[in-house]
């Protein structure tokens, strides 16, 4: 649905050319959720708003649905961007018009005058994000969660192939936030619509995308499914997004407790596993047939997206030939291991 | 009794000279705002669009608009009653009378006008092109559907402005032939003494003046409210 290639896009500030994006190259397939996240001023939003080119590329290829838009005149692009919902941090809604007329808008600046047409689309797209008897409220009576619904009823009445998202939660507080994301996912699913979103939110991408891709200083510097990237960052960076306010504190904060030395005996390991092997005994499988013993400092047990995965940071003692056993049994299990000590 | 006793008071008003006075005023007030608007929300817009970062961002169109509206706002009121003259003359046949006070009332007040447009415009998010953008939207679209209705209720503040500061400039042009309260002011109040009549038009004018704001208000408040 998405091919970007070969994508670089500078911006001229007083003279001073600042390369924002470089060569940024990735693919989305139809019907997946893609997340973008990155540190603030990363090039994330540019980035998005190269994908319906609000911002032209100083060269490479964006191609939605087959058609490179960086090669299509402006009429024909005005078309494309009409198969391209938005939505926005901060909702951009306008407050001189009702509910219905903001959803209504993109239908009307695309030429349909159908009344009776328009009420239907709208009636079914206030039902969808439930918000089915606002129709006659102004924006300005609506809270923060309220108004993105509306926000994504309008981005969605043209029927779009993709949608696009910037930021679309981070004014929000979690609970809302949360809904929302349900919503996007309910949509997701239910249209079988693409979904691109940008985000500094971990909890974004762990909800809702299938892929992410890490940017950062305008390069993307990790791109994969979202399982692997989250739970086995292979970038420094990405680590420092992802895993820091989890596992790396907690670290630090064993190391002040325990105290740890290099013990040839004392092993620890982030330990993670994703699928069914979250249900399985897995630890005392490696403990009887390794002959070590375990404890578990701190362990997680959650989902990204659908798959349910596990981390566990988890001491071993049991000397050099235990532990090599050990990491062995775990690899034929599909145990993904790091060895921290 | 109560008139008979206003009467005694107001021995020089001619009741029907007020009220004429009144609608003259009215007439100019009238016409100078329906011009001054339809004249200045388009230049307000094109200022708007052409200035830097903008939807038709264009340096010359912008600095010669701008010039002129400066050089517009920078001539006194009464200076310019006298410039406009031959250019009255030239549009209508005649400088005379409350129709010809209307060529100078408008250009004293559209350039004014046309800055509110173009504060109001500047007032609106960034975000909201963004948005227009993205759903393919030419740019007579994000004028006619977007950036006129989200203006509507700064717009009818800046009419209420405008009036009230054409009120006065209708006492000016009246006082160089153009009829209305201010000529009458001028001619008895100032020329024959006649403090009664003066007495009596600034309380019209000061009337009007309250109306316009009280309107303009409500009206700003109801837009605002939805
Ligand atoms: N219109 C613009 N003109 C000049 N510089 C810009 C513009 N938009 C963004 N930038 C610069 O590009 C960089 C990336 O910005 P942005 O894409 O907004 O980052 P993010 O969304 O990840 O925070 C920033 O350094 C910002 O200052
Ligand atoms: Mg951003």
């Amino acid at each position: 649905m998405i091919k970007v290639k070969n994508l670089y896009k500078s911006y001229r500030n007083q003279g001073k050319t600042q390369q924002v994006l470089n060569d940024i190259n990735f693919e989305v397939p139809a019907g997946q959720v893609f997340g973008i996240i990155g540190k603030s001023g990363a090039g994330k939003s540019t980035l998005i708003k190269c994908l319906n080119l609000l911002e032209r590329p100083d060269s490479g290829e964006i191609i939605i649905d087959g058609i490179d838009l960086t090669k299509i005149t402006s009429n024909e692009l005005r078309v494309q961007r009409q198969q391209i919902g938005v939505i926005f941090q901060h909702f951009n809604l306008l407050n001189s018009k009702t509910i219905f007329d903001n959803v209504a808008l993109p239908l009307i600046l695309h030429g349909n005058h159908d009344k009776a047409q328009i009420k239907a689309a709208v009636q079914e797209m206030l039902q969808l994000v439930g918000l089915e008897d606002f129709a006659n409220k102004y924006p300005a009576s609506l809270s923060g969660g309220q108004k993105q619904r509306v926000g994504i009823a309008r981005a969605l009445i043209t029927k779009p192939k993709l949608l696009l998202s910037d930021e679309a939660t981070s004014a929000l507080d979690p609970q809302t936030t949360a809904s929302i994301l349900d919503l996007l996912l309910e949509i997701n699913r239910k249209l079988g619509i693409t979904i691109a979103l940008i985000t500094h939110e971990l909890e974004v991408v762990r909800k809702i995308c299938d892929k992410v891709a890490v940017i950062d200083g305008g390069r993307i510097i990790e791109l994969g499914n979202a399982v692997d990237v989250l739970l086995h960052p292979r970038e420094a960076l990405t680590r420092k997004l992802i895993v820091e306010e989890e596992t790396d504190k907690y670290l630090e904060n064993v190391q002040q407790f325990y105290q740890f030395e290099k013990n040839a005996n004392r092993h620890l390991l982030l330990l993670s596993f994703v699928g069914e092997t979250t249900y399985q005994p897995l630890l005392s499988i490696v403990a009887k047939e390794a002959n070590v013993e375990f404890s578990i400092l701190r362990g997680e047990l959650g989902r990204i997206k659908d798959t349910p995965f596990g981390q566990l940071l988890v001491e071993f003692e049991g000397g050099e030939d235990g532990l090599s056993l050990a990491k062995s049994v775990m690899t034929r299990l599909g145990v993904h291991y790091e060895t921290i000590y | 009794m109560a008139i008979a006793i206003i009467n005694d008071l107001l021995t020089n008003v001619d009741w029907s000279e007020i009220s004429d006075a009144s609608l003259d005023t009215l007439f100019m007030l009238g016409f100078s705002v329906f011009f001054s608007t339809i004249i200045g929300i388009p230049i307000g817009l094109v200022l708007f669009l052409t200035s830097r970062g903008r939807l038709l961002q264009n340096g010359p169109i912008y600095n010669v608009l701008s010039f002129i509206i400066n050089v517009l706002r920078s001539i006194p009121f009464i200076i310019l009653l006298i410039v406009m003259i031959p250019v009255t003359t030239m549009l209508l046949g005649t400088s005379l009378g409350a129709k010809g006070t209307i060529p100078p009332l408008v250009v004293g007040a559209f350039p004014f006008f046309a800055r509110l447009v173009e504060n109001a415009l500047k007032e609106i998010d960034n975000g909201i092109f963004h948005m227009a953008e993205s759903c393919g939207a030419t740019t007579w679209q994000i004028i006619w559907h977007i950036l006129l209705p989200e203006i509507l209720p700064s717009v009818i503040a800046s009419i209420t402005v405008t009036a009230i500061a054409l009120v006065s400039y209708t006492a000016m042009a009246g006082a160089v032939g153009g009829g209305g309260l201010g000529d009458l002011a001028i001619r008895y109040g100032y020329q024959r003494f006649q403090t009664d009549v003066m007495l009596i038009t600034v309380v019209l004018m000061v009337v009007l003046v309250q109306v316009i704001q009280m309107f303009g208000d409500l009206l700003v408040r109801w837009l605002r409210k939805k």
